[in-house]
């Protein structure tokens, strides 16, 4: 500290090709390696607190507010709510509370189910993939488009395909299999939520399989070789080396897909519109629509603010019980 | 090691399966373009009947497509570079030095990519509103504003990931600048840039991909003239009938670039994305 406090400002300027000023030229580096490091971040922090930290403060200020369409043009001047928005929020008796519990119990229905699915695809593939054959650089780059499209045009192309009439998908069940009896709706009404997840799964996997096939490649191959030479075979190494081994890659994989299909919006939006069908009804969606179809910029927000607690919880949960686990399996 | 005929077996089912399943919808996009509206309107048909070109020509006619192309694609280049910049030097001194509060800020960055982007739409949108009142600089709805909401998730993103690349630059190249007479910044853009090129255009077309598809902030904070593809797509639905033919044609037209752009840089893109998550 005394080598800081004693530099002063003439000492900041020395010139650095000046032969006499071998000790101070230490010192100003130094000093220029203490602010440089906060010099560089500066254009970062500041566009961090322009575009996460103060939204977040608005948004969690305008949850307490009785923030209406008659006051958005001059949010400051809302009326205050106090705890009214939450409490319409988790009212679960009344038709508010009782949607917002509904549409949360959806979603994480759908993300369970489309976060395994994805994962059981993409370390199946991975593992089929593990070895060499011929074709498998040109399945690589196949497996890899759903996630290089937008999402838009994917989507939409689904939503094409779930059509009642010209659909892709009744003409393969009902005209050419025979599978349903008359041509069902898949966009309206209960099949919405297999329709939502099939297309969920179908842009989600190539991300596990792109991060497991990565966690692959660390695992030693003498492993393998030494457990061949005491006779296990492809399905026991699988089961014995290839799945313990994916376990770190496996626990940071879940949590990022976790959070990406939870908080999906993108996918249902492009699929069904600014209105959900009751059945696929994510949070995202249902947030979006209590707060601009309805105006009511206070529910939404505070329902926002429930939805990032809930995150919160469940990952601070989640890295706490790996990181523990992980501890016991290392001694 | 002989793989038994249960594995081969299993492998090429699953494989066969898993390719339909995949590219079913490309199957259907690049077909359903090539139909006439009457072919694409009724039963599908999985050989078009008569093939015609006319839904690419159409596409530019019926919506404006070429504006929204062109809205995109500022939005899109402008995110993706100013994130990637300000990324540059951030990840730079996460990555070379150490400082008070360090550990604060790579937490942060992390820790705001798990928050929903409803999140962050609803105090924009009364930002922008309120700023557009007070002031009269119109960011609702401009492109401007659209390119600061893009980097509430572009930002964290090219930072976290490229502190990756930056730590896998081996310490004795900085070193040896240093020597040379580089300062800090000589030698970052002349020794720790050009070594981590190939992760900075991986971070810069992942930037980009994400800009380019992304929904939920364009459809908000737009308006007519600002409209970006992710909307404009829309278009294609009159109250009377829906343009199949020209929506797929325009979904193809409008993946091509990053579709591309992603399979040609795949292998710097797919070390980059993982590099953070398995390590």
């Amino acid at each position: 500290m005394t080598t800081t406090a004693a530099l002063n400002a003439g000492e900041r300027t020395a010139r650095k090709d000046d032969p006499g000023a071998a000790p101070r030229k230490r010192r100003s580096g130094r000093l220029r390696r203490i602010g440089l490091p906060y010099l560089l971040l500066f254009p970062a922090i500041l566009l961090e607190l322009l575009v996460h930290l103060v939204p977040m403060v608005i948004g969690i200020v305008v949850s307490f507010k009785e923030l209406t369409q008659f006051y958005i043009r001059d949010w400051d001047t809302a009326p205050w709510a106090g705890l009214d928005n939450y409490k319409l929020s988790v009212d679960f008796d009344a038709p508010v509370g009782e949607a917002l519990l509904n549409s949360f119990f959806t979603t994480c229905l759908f993300t369970v189910l489309s976060v395994g699915l994805c994962w059981l695809l993409g370390v199946a593939a991975a593992i089929f993939m593990q070895e060499s054959f011929r074709g498998r650089g040109f399945l690589r780059t196949v497996f890899l488009v759903p996630y290089a499209l937008p999402v838009y045009a994917a989507v939409i192309t689904w939503s094409f395909m779930f059509q009642r009439d010209n659909g892709l998908v009744n003409h393969v069940l009902h005209d050419q299999l025979g599978l349903t009896d008359s041509a069902p709706f898949w966009l309206i009404g209960d099949n919405s939520f297999i329709a939502l997840l099939v297309v969920s799964v179908w842009k989600g996997w190539p991300f596990a399989f792109l991060i497991i096939m990565a966690g692959l490649q660390n695992i030693p191959k003498d492993i393998y070789e030494a457990a061949a030479l005491d006779g296990a075979g492809v399905w026991q190494q699988i089961r014995r080396i290839t799945l313990p081994a994916l376990r770190p890659v496996n626990q940071v994989l879940v949590l990022v897909l976790f959070l990406w299909t939870f908080n999906d919006f993108n996918t249902p939006f492009v699929l069904f519109g600014k209105a959900a069908p009751e059945a696929a009804d994510l949070i995202s969606i249902h947030i979006y629509q209590s707060s601009f179809q309805t105006w009511n910029f206070g529910t939404g927000s505070a329902m926002s603010v429930l939805l990032l607690l809930f995150l919160l919880v469940v990952t601070g949960a989640y890295l706490w019980f790996t990181s523990r686990g992980r501890k016991v399996t290392d001694v | 090691m002989a793989a038994p005929r249960s594995f081969l077996w299993s492998r090429r089912v699953f494989l066969t399966l898993l390719t339909v399943f995949v590219l079913l919808p490309v199957y259907v996009m690049v077909s359903s373009s090539l139909k006439p509206l009457e072919d694409v309107s009724g039963k599908f048909e999985w050989i078009p009947s008569g093939l015609t070109v006319r839904p690419y020509f159409d596409i530019w006619e019926t919506v404006p497509l070429a504006d929204y192309f062109m809205n995109s694609l500022i939005v899109a280049g402008a995110a993706t570079v100013c994130s990637v910049t300000i990324a540059v030097f951030a990840a730079y001194a996460v990555s070379r030095y150490s400082f008070r509060g360090k550990r604060l800020f790579t937490v942060t960055v992390l820790s705001t990519q798990m928050f929903p982007g409803i999140l962050f739409l609803l105090p924009l949108f009364l930002i922008y509103v309120n700023i557009g009142n007070a002031t009269g600089i119109a960011l609702f709805g401009s492109r401007g504003g659209l390119i600061l909401t893009y980097l509430t998730f572009s930002l964290p993103f090219s930072i976290w990931m490229l502190i990756g690349y930056f730590d896998s630059v081996p310490r004795d190249l900085d070193e040896a600048a240093k020597v040379d007479g580089c300062g800090p910044i000589g030698a970052l853009f002349r020794v720790i840039v050009p070594a981590a090129i190939p992760g900075i255009v991986a971070v810069a077309v992942y930037a980009f991909m994400t800009a380019w598809g992304e929904v939920l902030f364009a459809s908000v904070m737009t308006n007519d003239t600002t409209r970006t593809l992710a909307v404009g797509l829309q278009g294609y639905s009159t109250q009377n009938d829906v343009y199949w033919n020209q929506v797929m044609a325009a979904s193809l037209v409008v993946s091509l670039p990053v579709v591309a752009g992603f399979l040609l840089l795949q292998r710097y893109l797919v070390t980059g994305l993982t590099a953070g998550a398995v390590k």
